[in-house]
């Protein structure tokens, strides 16, 4: 079964390199991603995942994040097709083959109870999301991937020192040295102290690096706002929470090493730093893509930031990585389709797309306001659960802060978004001859609708595995 | 650990230095090669009994770090007519003291961790964090994208220096991890490399920004 997993989007991917024709390739991505949603379900209804001693094996927290990439794959990979049927002018066998090989990895990330195994995944979702961001083909998305693959290499680099050290740590200390997980959180008692500290860091700053925590996210702008809509939205939803499981795997060992404390104050500092950067940076933004990509920072800085002040606010935390990649879905993709009908993402250029482009601009102003956090929106209900954390913690700084940053990014994004939606759009936007069709809308449809029904309602299998996922994370075991 | 361990260790950092004061992008490359070369002959030393395999690793290192590396390096710097000089951001004096400044810290640093009794008195954990300092700081302060890459391949070699104190405990991993991102990642970064000579016929980042705020 976790072969399979695997396998199954590799061959896929392996399919779509060999497929001669243009026209059709695209289709073998939803193809791919069906398949994957499928067998994740069989493995979510109780078929063992289990391989190699233990290496790979799915845990209520890998279950969790594996379900939600599925089905943020699924969606993304309906939209690929009619994408790529406006994009006929650039050939798309790379393109196709890496988003599925990139499925195949992030799934590989989840699976992986070897943190060697897991840094190796890792560094092969780096490499098979560079050639999605220079798809265009031009200078500036050249930039944005040489960029991208600097610093994440370095932020990888970092991660395999840290793994190195945590390595060490056990070594020191005379016992059998191990990076299989599991051993690992029996051992963390007796993990030598200074090691593991030094450990934590470095992974933080690894893979926090490729979630895009500040200050090391300076890739994220370029990345985000020179990709295509669906790459951004893979890269927001998708490698973000992948990286973000991995801190969380390290943060467990810390939890068993009764050394939480330590790590929860690092954690509540990287976190409240990210939405402040964000929030700086997104007053006066005006190009609307770029500020997608600030608004995933404070997003991943709430994630850090939940986790870091634990009790109510992890089970906040896990069901805001669940919302917030879903709204950034919506927001990705229609941005996509506004960056389309006016062949700019500027706010100079921009204006008007409520009119131009009736439901994606609906959308897009649509998914400001869930990731804003107003009701009903599904990051409503979880942002409002993290508060209660906080407060419930006695943290009244933290919170007052967190609503403040908060408040800023309303305001900050607000201006932006609203000068895109409102207004007349000009002559030229007209004459791009893009409008919006059916196969490019229904899928941020589907989004907008799973992040309507979270805030109203959370089904009862999601809410028990959510319990799981936050127990097992607390509980170190 | 072996006692012909802390000489070559000390012949690296000292090319840590060459590295970050050299004004010919060559001395520069040849100096990183150099280095690999050290690192590849250390997986020998750090060995308790020899084994084939660790002679193939060994030669594995050798020949990426200190040959085709290199070589494809050279390659690009002959391919684009650029400028052969290193262009830093800060001058070569500040670059040197800020390296030696960096040394010193990543010395007291490592005393405060405590070290397996097997690995007493040697060099390895201070040579790994200066390393990795020098890495950062060429990657930092430099212009060029191959420059870069060199900052990044100075950084692995910290990252590999590290891995020699768990090379008797879990081999296949650290062996297997280190070459893989160094060949891969640097193997990618040479294709972006040439895209943007390409692109731009230069390879100095200073054209990259047309992204910023």
């Amino acid at each position: 079964m976790a072969w399979l997993l695997i396998l199954i989007p590799l061959l896929a991917a392996a399919a779509a390199a060999l497929m001669p024709s243009d026209r059709w390739r695209p289709w073998l991505v939803p193809l791919g991603g069906l398949a994957h949603f499928v067998l994740v379900g069989c493995a979510l209804a109780g078929t063992p995942v289990f391989a190699f001693n233990g290496w790979l094996s799915l845990d209520p927290l890998g279950k969790l994040v594996l379900a939600f990439i599925s089905v943020l794959f699924l969606l993304c990979a309906l939209y690929a097709p009619g994408y790529l049927a406006l994009r006929a002018d650039r050939p798309n066998r790379i393109f196709c083959a890496c988003l599925l090989a990139m499925l195949a990895m992030m799934t590989l990330v989840t699976l992986s109870h070897h943190l060697g195994l897991m840094w190796v995944a890792m560094e092969a979702t780096t490499l098979t999301t560079a050639p999605l961001l220079f798809f265009n083909h031009n200078p500036r998305s050249l930039e944005a991937t040489w960029k991208y693959l600097l610093i994440s290499s370095v932020g990888i680099a970092l991660a395999l020192l840290g793994s190195f050290f945590l390595a060490y740590s056990s070594l020191h200390e005379g016992l059998e040295s191990t990076l299989l997980f599991d051993d690992l959180v029996k051992l963390a008692p007796q993990l030598s102290r200074p090691w593991l500290h030094a450990a934590f860091v470095l992974l933080l700053v690894g893979y926090g690096t490729k979630m895009g925590l500040a200050p090391m996210h300076t890739w994220k702008p370029d990345a985000y706002g020179e990709a295509p809509g669906l790459v951004g939205a893979l890269l927001a939803g998708g490698v973000t929470s992948c990286a973000f499981l991995a801190i969380l795997r390290f943060f467990q060992i810390c939890v068993a090493a009764h050394e939480a404390a330590f790590a929860r104050e690092i954690l509540i500092f990287v976190g409240l730093l990210s939405m402040t950067v964000a929030a700086v940076f997104m007053v006066r933004q005006r190009d609307f893509k770029r500020m997608l990509a600030y608004s995933s920072v404070e997003h991943m800085g709430i994630l850090v930031l939940g986790i870091g002040v634990g009790g109510v606010a992890t089970f906040g935390a896990l069901l805001h990585l669940l919302t917030n990649g879903l709204t950034e879905g919506v927001l990705f993709l229609s941005a996509g389709n506004i960056h389309r009908a006016y062949g700019s993402k500027l706010t100079d250029d921009v204006r008007g797309a409520i009119r131009r482009l009736p439901v994606s601009g609906a959308l897009f102003l649509g998914g400001f306001l869930a990731i804003t956090g107003s009701p009903p929106g599904g990051p409503f209900i979880s942002e409002f659960t993290i508060l209660n954390g906080i407060i419930g913690e006695g943290k009244f700084v933290v919170a007052g802060l967190f609503l403040l940053l908060l408040a800023v990014v309303f305001v900050g994004m607000g201006a932006t978004v609203l000068r895109v939606v409102q207004g007349t759009p000009s002559d030229q936007a007209a004459a791009t001859g893009y409008h919006d069709r059916p196969q490019v809308v229904i899928p941020i449809l589907v989004f907008m609708g799973l992040v309507l029904m979270l805030g109203l309602y959370i089904p009862t299998p999601l809410e028990s595995l959510l319990r799981e996922a936050a127990k097992f994370l607390e509980g170190g075991q | 650990m072996h006692q012909l361990l802390d000489p070559i260790l000390v012949a690296v950092l000292l090319l840590n230095f060459v590295a970050l004061g050299a004004s010919q992008l060559r001395t520069v490359i040849h100096a990183v090669a150099l280095q690999g070369v050290l690192l590849g002959t250390t997986i020998v030393v750090a060995h308790n009994t020899v084994t084939v395999w660790v002679i193939i690793m060994a030669g594995a290192t050798i020949a990426l770090k200190g040959v085709v590396i290199p070589r494809m390096l050279f390659h690009a710097i002959r391919e684009v007519v650029i400028r052969r000089e290193v262009e830093p951001i800060i001058g070569f004096i500040a670059s040197l003291l800020l390296g030696g400044v960096g040394t010193a810290l990543a010395v007291l640093f490592a005393k405060t961790l405590p070290i397996a009794h097997e690995h007493m008195g040697s060099l390895v954990v201070p040579a790994a964090l200066s390393t990795v300092l020098t890495g950062f700081l060429i990657l930092t302060t430099r212009v060029k994208a191959i420059s870069q890459v060199v900052g990044y391949l100075v950084l692995e070699n910290g990252v590999f220096i590290f891995g020699l104190l768990l090379v008797e405990a879990m081999p296949f991993l650290v062996e297997i991890g280190v070459l893989l991102d160094l060949f891969v990642a640097i193997f990618v970064m040479g294709i972006i490399v040439y895209q943007i000579s390409q692109e731009f016929s230069t390879v100095s980042t200073r054209k990259l920004s047309a992204l910023k705020e």
